[in-house]
């Protein structure tokens, strides 16, 4: 008796392999599927090729003025003469190397914390959080070694939004755990109220009013003469804005801690502090990293706000260059640009928070 | 009622504001210690007050500024600019943020009397007016009846715009849009026939159309805008050296003298140069500033003519027309006492 041999197994069908495998289960899984592919085809097809025209194949990229324009595209030419006050503002540009000295260094006083075998991560961290900002406001303004002042009525474009949301997420974090804290302290009524009261004050307002008060109306208090800084102004009021954002945001992870951490440390015998420092905030904080990323792109965003008060950063600089009688009519280049740099750093910051997600997450994976 | 007592208490702040910095006053003294002038200007406003492509203010209104300072320190870069928005400009000027505020202002009545500041003249005498597609064949806003009209939202323009076709029992559309960008946009799309504004900005928004020639500015001018510098109630010395350094420039223009020529002018034997630029008779001091003054304003910043031409006349791209502003002689309204 012959053995049975079974058949071989039979390929799958060719509609669900390979390209057309993937086309079907991906783009035409269904009636709607297909339709949505067509509609998002059709608008890629008809939308792409006139977008890409415009920004680069008849794009014009080198020239002196307005004259270089004439191939009918985006006229580059203009956020390229315009490039230097775009980042640096109204700094002169003998100094600007100061700037980008800065900036520079910050970023390679960062790339250590990014490797996993560098061991003095805390100390650079602190470093950079409470000393860098110091060095950095003393090179930007001068007046020390030589350095020419520069005062902040000059800073400007570029510079000054990344300086703005700097400040913002350095100051605003520290004081926003503070004030989460204060929140939560419920034997201690006076420190709760005051929170309180802080937080919903700075919540309850718009951004674009706190400024407003603090250009308008603060000078018409103050003494006859004594004027205080503009840039000042602005970076407390949003910094005083942000840590009330802040603190709802470390709260919402605070709760989020199960009472048996609070107790474990307790029954360790921690006092507040280091039960906070070492048990608490460190699990709070992890788990709240999307939400104070989410508060630090918002605010980065907002800084554009501060062109109400006069101060010129990128999108001002911008706006100022578009009302230039050489470069009349290139608002779209300018918004183009603007939204491009503002994209670069949100995705970075967004990028750089998963990274983080992942890094530490140690427990809990579910 | 309870509006109106709103703002009589806001003019009665202003008003103890304007006192408080009255008492204190000596802005010219001020200024000069620091060595300085602290100039308020718009945030960017074309051939007004804009940066160039290194960064530094260029325009009619800058230019306000480096006149005083050339006048004050015979150097008309000492300047520092303060750009001030529309609502903010006020006052920064009444806390002695800035020192002036030359800041394409218009020179009202209650701007005039209740703010507590002083307007120490016109620079550029401002209107609104009309910019219509040639191929219309519109030759005066008399016969714009029935027209669509592209329009700022919220601007005083609007209002005007109403007066005008109301007294002159016209019809019209109004598209308003929420920015300037849009509403030229608008206007090249072919939503409307007639664009209103400012005339100062419809040069300025005529060379954002593909085609600008295309389009031309109506010589009719609907509202009076005269625009000029502001400085504190409180201080005449300042205000007299900021009043006469524009003086000085529209004299200079009358009398022929120019950058380029004032050196040569200098040796004139008309005695109203020599009075202009300080060789005889009128002395600086009555100013508070050296004798040269005027000389200075003239070698660093130009006379009025070339200031205009300059920033918003035929050698800029905006090419307004003198119109208004020409000398009470030439046709326009720019008129200075003499200098004697």
């Amino acid at each position: 008796m012959a053995e049975f041999v079974p058949h071989p197994e039979l390929p799958p069908p060719a509609s669900s392999v390979g390209v057309v495998g993937w086309l079907r289960r991906n783009l035409f899984s269904g009636w709607l599927n297909s339709l949505l592919t067509v509609a998002a085809l059709y608008l890629v097809v008809t939308a792409l090729p006139p977008l890409l025209n415009w920004a680069f194949f008849s794009a014009d990229f080198v020239g002196e003025n307005r004259d270089a324009c004439d191939s009918g595209g985006a006229c580059w030419v203009f956020v390229n003469a315009r490039f230097s006050t775009f980042m640096y503002g109204f700094y002169p540009a003998a100094q600007a190397w100061r700037v980008d000295l800065i900036f520079g260094t910050l970023l390679l006083l960062m790339s250590p914390l990014f490797f996993k075998g560098f061991r003095y991560k805390l100390q650079l961290g602190g470093f950079i959080l409470f000393v860098y900002p110091w060095i950095a406001f003393g090179l930007m303004h001068g007046g020390l070694l030589g350095l020419p002042v520069v005062e902040t009525a000059k800073w400007g474009g570029l510079s000054l939004t990344l300086l703005l949301a700097a400040v913002g997420c350095i100051a605003a974090l520290p004081l926003g755990v503070l004030l989460a804290l204060g929140r939560r302290s419920t034997n201690m009524p006076v420190v709760q109220t005051m929170c309180v009261v802080f937080i919903e004050f700075w919540r309850g307002v718009p951004l674009i009013t706190v400024l407003f008060m603090s250009s308008v109306m603060l000078p018409l208090f103050l003494p006859e003469g004594v004027s205080f800084d503009k840039l000042l102004r602005a970076l407390i009021g949003i910094t005083l804005f942000q840590s009330a954002y802040m603190a709802e945001v470390v709260r919402g992870g605070l709760q989020a801690i199960p009472k048996g951490q609070y107790e474990a440390a307790d029954a360790l015998g921690l006092g507040y502090w280091r039960k906070m420092g070492l048990i608490v905030l460190p699990q709070a904080l992890k788990i709240v990293i999307p939400g104070i990323v989410n508060t630090f792109i918002a605010l980065f965003k907002d800084t554009t706000l501060v062109i109400i008060v006069g101060l010129l950063e990128i999108l001002g600089m911008v706006q100022n260059a578009l009302n230039d009688p050489n470069w009349l009519g290139f608002s779209t280049e300018g918004y183009v640009f603007t939204a491009f740099v503002f994209w670069i750093f949100c995705f970075s910051m967004s990028r750089y928070s998963q990274w983080l997600e992942r890094k530490l997450h140690t427990g809990h994976k579910r | 009622m309870k509006l109106k007592r709103i703002s009589l208490l806001a003019v009665a702040v202003a008003g103890v504001v304007a006192a408080g910095s009255a008492t204190a006053g000596a802005t010219f003294d001020a200024v000069k210690k620091k060595g300085f002038v602290q100039c308020g200007v718009s945030t960017g406003l074309p051939g007004f007050s804009v940066s160039d492509d290194k960064g530094n203010w260029k325009g009619i209104d800058v230019d306000a500024c480096r006149a005083v300072a050339a006048a004050l320190f015979g150097d008309a870069s000492k300047v520092k600019y303060t750009p001030l928005n529309a609502k903010e400009r006020f006052t920064a000027l009444q806390s002695g943020e800035i020192d002036m505020l030359p800041r394409n202002t218009t020179w009202t009545y209650t701007r005039d009397t209740s703010l507590g500041l002083n307007f120490a003249g016109v620079n550029y005498y401002d209107g609104q007016g009309f910019l219509i597609s040639k191929k219309l064949g519109v030759k005066s806003a008399k016969e714009l009846s029935g027209a669509a009209i592209c329009i700022q939202a919220g601007t005083t323009t609007e209002l005007n715009l109403a007066d005008y076709f109301r007294a002159n029992k016209m019809e019209y559309t109004a598209i308003t849009y929420d920015s300037s960008d849009e509403t030229i946009k608008g206007f090249e799309a072919g939503r409307c026939d007639v664009l209103t504004s400012d005339q100062s900005q419809l040069y300025a928004l005529r060379i954002k159309l593909q085609k600008p020639d295309d389009a031309v500015v109506l010589p009719e001018v609907i509202s009076k805008e005269p625009l000029g510098p502001v400085v504190r109630q409180g201080d005449d010395e300042w205000f007299n050296l900021v009043r006469w350094s524009l003086f000085a420039q529209i004299n200079a223009e009358e009398l022929g003298v120019t950058s380029a020529n004032v050196d040569e002018k200098s040796k004139s034997t008309d005695p109203n140069v020599q009075r202009l630029l300080g060789g005889e008779g009128v002395k600086g001091e009555f100013l508070g500033v050296g004798d040269k003054w005027a000389y200075n304003i003239i070698k660093q910043v130009g006379n009025y003519g070339e200031m205009f031409e300059r920033n918003v006349g035929q050698g800029s791209p905006l090419k307004i027309e003198r119109g208004l502003n020409a000398l009470w002689n030439k046709g326009g309204i720019q008129y200075a006492p003499p200098i004697r």
